[in-house]
């Protein structure tokens, strides 16, 4: 799977859980999930287990507290998916 | 206590979600006209439910878009909060009142939404992932929506709610019950506007247990709109219903402040249990505690039992509902011809258990703010022991319009718990 290919996914999943005065072009590589998009901290478990699903692949703890911004996650789907 | 005066309370804003009606407008027509929201159950059925027949609200994916945002509805599966999300909502846009900004909670709203139980539908799923070892694939939805005051809890933030958030349980009193604690509330001072109300889920999780006790009737599976009989001879057990009922209470003064658009006034109300003592239990009712609650009521109106012009009973039909009339009878000290006019809207929507009070409240005010009152169903002959005491022409089996002053209201649960409340026209 290519970077770009795993990116537009997480773009896909991330937009759901932004809030309503938040567009989805707000959406980029670097975005923080809390900080820069808004997002409910408790939401959280709920991307990273859209993620799980999307690209069949389990999420530990420690992925989990790296995943702050899209490009973390983009990296963390990255070694999953090739290791 | 302080010495401060005690306020009038208002109600200034309805909002309901109904086995035959999901909205006001709709509700006052269908209780109008007798038009039944109960149905057989495909899905009762199939788990070899006794009684088949229950009265479910019929929601359009529209009307749930119009209340819920797509992400609000990811992995939702609690029918309660979605009927009280609703009913709420409604309610508060009906009252004319605004969103709190974004900074500023509004301290004098607070809300009081009961329920018996919620989102058992969902507790089920997170059920099954826990016994499975998943218990991490529960995600962030689960907590909020099997609390008990998930439904409070959710409008709270919908809303800007920053007085009282709460949510009250007392079995099938729970929407009576939150009327009157949101009332004394007001009525002291501690808040200007309170949401109050309650909702029940539907679904084999909450009614299942009620079809085990064998206190449902199980004769009309082809005949749903039948089934549900109360003050009839023929009455064979209480149809499980579903729904939520939501009432913006006020003190008077901030009304009209406003400018708002009064329904009634809530002149009193008073809460009660029989304790399980007498011949009371924890499913039946202590009649002199029944009979206490009524008296507590209006004397917490200051009203005379013969000013009452209407009671809207608990009456499930159940064989306690010719003992109910019988408690109402020695409570106002009025019998025969001289006993108010009496109505249940059980026959159309079923016992809505935990929602039953709100909703069926909501059908009070109505009866009071539009001077009708709506119609019995299901009444092949008055059950004798009611027929004894109670002239039949007072429990009306067809819609009549009349002008109402006081309405009382009672709503009775498990536990042999008692909430009732006295309505009252309100006239500028």
């Amino acid at each position: 799977m290519t970077t770009t290919e795993i990116q537009d996914q997480l773009f896909a999943i991330v937009k759901i859980y932004l809030p309503q005065d938040v567009d989805a072009s707000a959406i980029n590589k670097d975005s923080h999930l809390m900080n820069d998009l808004n997002i409910n901290s408790a939401h959280l478990v709920d991307i990273a287990l859209d993620v799980e699903d999307a690209f069949d692949i389990t999420l530990d703890e420690k992925d989990m507290e790296a995943m702050q911004t899209v490009d973390d996650a983009i990296q963390i789907v990255k070694t999953k998916t090739t290791g | 206590m302080s010495n401060r005066k005690l306020e009038r309370v208002v109600i200034t804003g309805l909002g309901v979600v109904a086995p035959n009606a999901v909205n006001v407008e709709e509700f006052h027509n269908a209780l109008q006209t007798g038009t039944s929201g109960l149905r057989h159950v495909k899905e009762l059925e199939r788990l070899n439910f006794g009684c088949q027949v229950a009265g479910t609200p019929q929601l359009s994916q529209e009307l749930i878009n119009s209340h819920l945002t797509p992400l609000q509805q990811r992995g939702f599966n609690a029918s309660g909060m979605l009927y009280g999300i609703i009913a709420g909502k409604e309610a508060y846009a009906d009252a004319g009142l605004t969103l709190a900004a974004q900074d500023d909670a509004l301290m004098d709203f607070g809300i009081i939404m009961g329920t018996g139980q919620s989102g058992g539908a969902k507790y089920r799923e997170a059920i099954h992932l826990i016994d499975e070892g998943k218990v991490r694939r529960l995600g962030s939805t689960s907590v909020i929506q099997t609390m008990s005051s998930g439904i409070s809890a959710w409008l709270a933030g919908e809303l800007g709610a920053g007085n009282l958030v709460t949510s009250n349980s007392s079995a099938c009193s729970t929407g009576t019950e939150a009327l009157i604690m949101g009332y004394e509330r007001i009525r002291q001072g501690k808040a200007k506007q309170m949401l109050v109300g309650a909702t029940s889920d539907s679904g084999p999780y909450i009614w299942g247990g009620f079809d085990a006790m064998r206190i449902l009737p199980t004769g009309y599976n082809d005949d749903p709109t039948a089934a549900s009989r109360p003050f009839s001879s023929d009455a064979a057990g209480f149809v499980p219903g579903s729904g939520a009922g939501a009432l913006v209470l006020e003190s008077l003064s901030s009304a009209i402040d406003r400018r708002a658009t009064i329904y009634a006034e809530v002149s009193g109300g008073a809460l009660n249990a029989g304790g399980h003592r007498g011949d009371g239990s924890m499913t039946a009712p202590n009649g002199a505690a029944v009979q206490r609650v009524i008296r507590m009521a209006l004397n917490d109106a200051n009203v005379a039992a013969n000013q009452i012009d209407v009671i809207n009973g608990h009456m499930t039909a159940t064989g306690k509902d010719a003992y109910e009339v019988n408690n109402w009878v020695k409570a106002l000290e009025r019998s025969g011809s001289t006993f108010p006019w009496m109505n249940s809207f059980k026959s159309s929507i079923g016992h809505c258990l935990a929602a039953a009070g709100a909703i069926e409240l909501i059908g009070c005010v109505l009866q009071l703010q539009r001077g009708t009152i709506y119609q019995n169903n299901n009444i092949n002959s008055l059950h004798k022991d009611i027929a004894a005491v109670v002239d039949p022409g007072r429990i009306p089996t067809t819609t009549i319009d009349l002008d109402i002053q006081y309405l009382m209201k009672a709503s009775f649960g498990f536990g042999d718990v008692n909430a009732c409340v006295v309505l009252k026209k309100y006239e500028s």
